[in-house]
């Protein structure tokens, strides 16, 4: 025996880890180096800058072991991946801390390198080497059954997975399927070996070892190590610029297609279409299946839903974003008719309002709009009344960046020329792109709900309360986007009674007519609609209030109540 | 000599010789497309058609004589706004076909 260098057994781990690490090292490398520049500079400042340093150690820990934002969605998923993620960070931690008590046990004989090299495999094998201090062997045993019993809920879940709560779950190949069985024998092994001590099982937890690590860099189980790399970039305040490289590629393997989003997505009430969300596109991605990915980029309704719900706040709206901006179209446009476009106000209002496109087609809106400043004595003036420039934000959806700054650069100088201090929009896509990428320095942009839940709250505004039953519809880019859930809803409550929808707020459903998709037909839209409208009128309200044009064009065609936009409702209700 | 008008040269169009392939292309992809009953309200509402001649109903109809080159010079102007397949009584998605167009 004494001519060996080591235990043969511990072969396949050791040349497994040796792999995997490699691979995590050159990934990892890959990826720092794929960033641009000054983005790479942030990610550094990051790493040293106290509050992100800080946010980094509580999300490595809350999310990478404790999983935090699954046990808030479902408990049982979330005591699953604590259990597996804790207990095996915790058996390594607990037999490395053992390393010191190093006894080797009778019978035993270190061998070679063993005697020499410090053995990292020690801590992985360790009962087989040494004896465990009596009080770290509880310890172990009570973190391998956790392990194990959090292994039970998944096998449960794959069979069933109505039983934890989840509809719809993703399908897997031969690969994922293989170490997902490696996975889930790698604890009853060892625990079998440590009991009983027959050889066999040590080899076998050892193989189970090394087939995990040799395909975990094939498979969904990459999300393990990537995910720890990419809340550092997260916090680091990057985005996604090519939707395969550098910090969208960290996205890309930290998505382990648990599904939550397929389930939270509008799309999935066809279910052909719940293959066009978040979980297939990550992994279209990953396998480098560019056209599919262009697909679903340009399918999706970048509704927001799938990132608010993702328990690893994958940010697959921006990926999409930059899918779409990296493909080419010969579209050539040519705003420079803009030029000679006059603004209809110059001068001395306080108040200018924007209506959009949308609203164009919704003139009730600018009417309740106007009637509500009216009633205000506010100095407003109209922007386009009669008719005006796009925001600019449905070309920059259609990822075509550079020719959305024609309109924006029309818009802002009109804006400018009005001399008024306060924006205010009916139109949540507009106050999204206003929000984000116009320039107006000092003047303050609102949405119409914002300002009149405002002019109430001052008293500028009388309004008279009815008996009526209101429900809330979140528009997505209002909501999930600025979070702005209360002053409407505030709003509502000075008019009439308030009612819940099922879904509410982070957890609205888009009302399906979002300008966001370019795939969807209208009878898809359609589906999506009457889904989003039962959840709304889930608690029996008389009518339904949003707060965007689109959304109110959309439901009114398939509504069985009353849709309308919460301008209107305060200027019905006006004293 | 000038007499403040002139005759216009013909638009006639001989439909034997006219290159389909753009427009065939499209409805295949865009089976919607057949069903446009050419109202004329995606013209109507079009916010680059406040400023300019465009008009999807217009790009259709030069698609459907070949003009393809004259089409996409209309597309130019548009701001993909949308409105256009939000007014459209047969549901077709104008926006999606205007991209196609160009692709
Ligand atoms: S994107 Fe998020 S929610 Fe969707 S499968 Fe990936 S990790 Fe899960
Ligand atoms: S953004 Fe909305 S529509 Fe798109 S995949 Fe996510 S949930 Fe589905
Ligand atoms: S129309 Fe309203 S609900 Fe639909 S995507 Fe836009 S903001 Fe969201
Ligand atoms: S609105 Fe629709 S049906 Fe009418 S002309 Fe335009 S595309 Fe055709
Ligand atoms: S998307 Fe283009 S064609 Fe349609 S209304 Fe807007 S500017 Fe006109």
């Amino acid at each position: 025996m004494n001519s060996q260098i080591f235990h043969p057994f511990v072969l396949p781990f050791v040349l497994g880890m040796a792999f995997v690490l490699t691979y995590c090292v050159v990934g990892l490398l890959r990826v720092i180096g794929q960033l641009p520049k000054d983005d790479r500079k942030k990610f550094w400042r990051s790493l040293v800058t106290p509050k992100t340093a800080w946010a980094n150690i509580r999300d490595l820990v809350g999310d990478c072991l404790f999983h935090v934002k699954i046990w808030k969605r479902n408990p049982v998923l979330g005591y699953m991946h604590t259990a597996i993620a804790f207990g095996w960070f915790m058996i390594i931690v607990i037999g490395h801390v053992m390393l010191f008590t190093l006894k080797p046990l009778e019978g035993i004989e270190l061998q070679g390198i063993e005697r020499t090299l410090p053995n990292f495999y020690y801590p992985i094998f360790f009962k087989y080497f040494a004896e465990e201090t009596p009080i770290f062997a509880i310890l172990m045993d009570f973190f391998l059954l956790m392990i194990i019993s959090g292994i039970l809920i998944a096998v449960v879940k794959k069979i069933h997975s109505k039983i934890v709560g989840v509809k719809r779950i993703m399908h897997f190949g031969f690969a994922d399927n293989l170490i997902r069985f490696a996975l889930w024998t790698i604890f009853p092994f060892r625990l079998i070996a440590e009991k009983t001590n027959i050889m066999a099982f040590w080899w076998l937890y050892s193989i189970d070892l090394m087939v995990f690590m040799f395909m975990l860099p094939f498979t969904r189980y990459m999300h393990i190590p990537t995910e720890a790399l990419f809340i550092l970039l997260r916090h680091a305040g990057l985005k996604p610029r090519e939707p395969r490289k550098g910090y969208a590629l960290a996205q890309i393997y930290s998505c382990p297609s648990c599904g939550l989003c397929i389930d939270a997505c509008p799309m999935s009430v066809n279910d052909k279409n719940s293959g066009n969300t978040s979980a297939y596109f990550m992994k279209r991605l990953r396998n480098g299946d560019r056209e599919e990915a262009q697909r679903i980029a340009e399918t999706c309704m970048q509704c927001g839903k799938c990132v608010a719900v993702c328990p690893v706040s994958i940010e697959s709206c921006d990926i999409k974003m930059s899918q779409r901006e990296a493909v080419p179209y010969t579209i050539n446009s040519d705003h420079s008719y803009l030029d000679n476009v006059e603004p209809e106000t110059k001068g001395n209002a306080k108040v200018l309002y924007f209506a959009g496109c949308m609203t164009q087609l919704t003139p009730k809106i600018m009417r309740a709009m106007k009637q509500i400043m009216e009633a205000a004595d506010e100095k407003y003036a109209f922007l386009d009344k009669d008719g005006g420039v796009c925001c600019g934000r449905p070309m920059l959806l259609s990822g075509k960046t550079a020719e959305a700054q024609a309109m924006m650069a029309k818009n802002t100088e009109l804006i400018k020329q009005s001399g008024a201090k306060r924006l205010v929009l009916s139109c949540p896509i507009c106050y999204k792109v206003f929000k984000e990428e116009y320039q107006l320095e000092d003047i303050e942009i609102l949405h119409h709900s914002q300002y009149i839940d405002e002019l109430i709250k001052r008293g500028k505004l009388k309004v008279d309360k009815n008996d009526l039953n209101y429900v809330y519809h979140d528009p997505c880019e209002l909501g999930r986007a600025f979070g702005v859930y209360d002053e409407p809803r505030e709003v509502i409550e000075n008019i009439g009674h308030l009612r819940k929808a099922k879904s509410e707020k982070e957890l609205s459903i888009c009302c399906g007519g979002s300008l966001g998709s370019f795939n969807l037909t209208q009878q898809e839209r359609d589906e999506i609609t009457t889904n989003s409208v039962n959840d709304l009128i889930f608690n029996n309200p008389d009518e339904i209030v949003t707060a965007c044009p689109l959304c109110l064009k959309t439901f009114a065609r398939k509504s069985p109540v009353a849709v309308k936009d919460i301008a209107e409702v305060v200027a019905n209700q006006l004293k | 000599m000038d007499f403040g008008f002139c005759l216009s040269p013909s638009s006639h169009v001989k439909m034997d010789s006219v290159d389909l392939t753009t427009f065939n292309r499209l409805k295949e992809t865009n089976p919607d497309l057949n069903t446009c009953i050419a109202c004329g309200s995606c013209t109507a509402t079009c916010t680059a058609g406040h400023f300019t001649e465009m008009s999807f109903r217009r790009i259709l109809l030069m698609l459907q004589r070949g003009k393809e080159d004259e089409a996409k010079k209309m597309i130019q102007h548009c701001m993909l706004c949308g409105k256009c397949t939000l007014v459209c009584p047969r549901g077709i998605n104008i926006r999606k076909i205007l991209l196609d167009i160009t692709r």
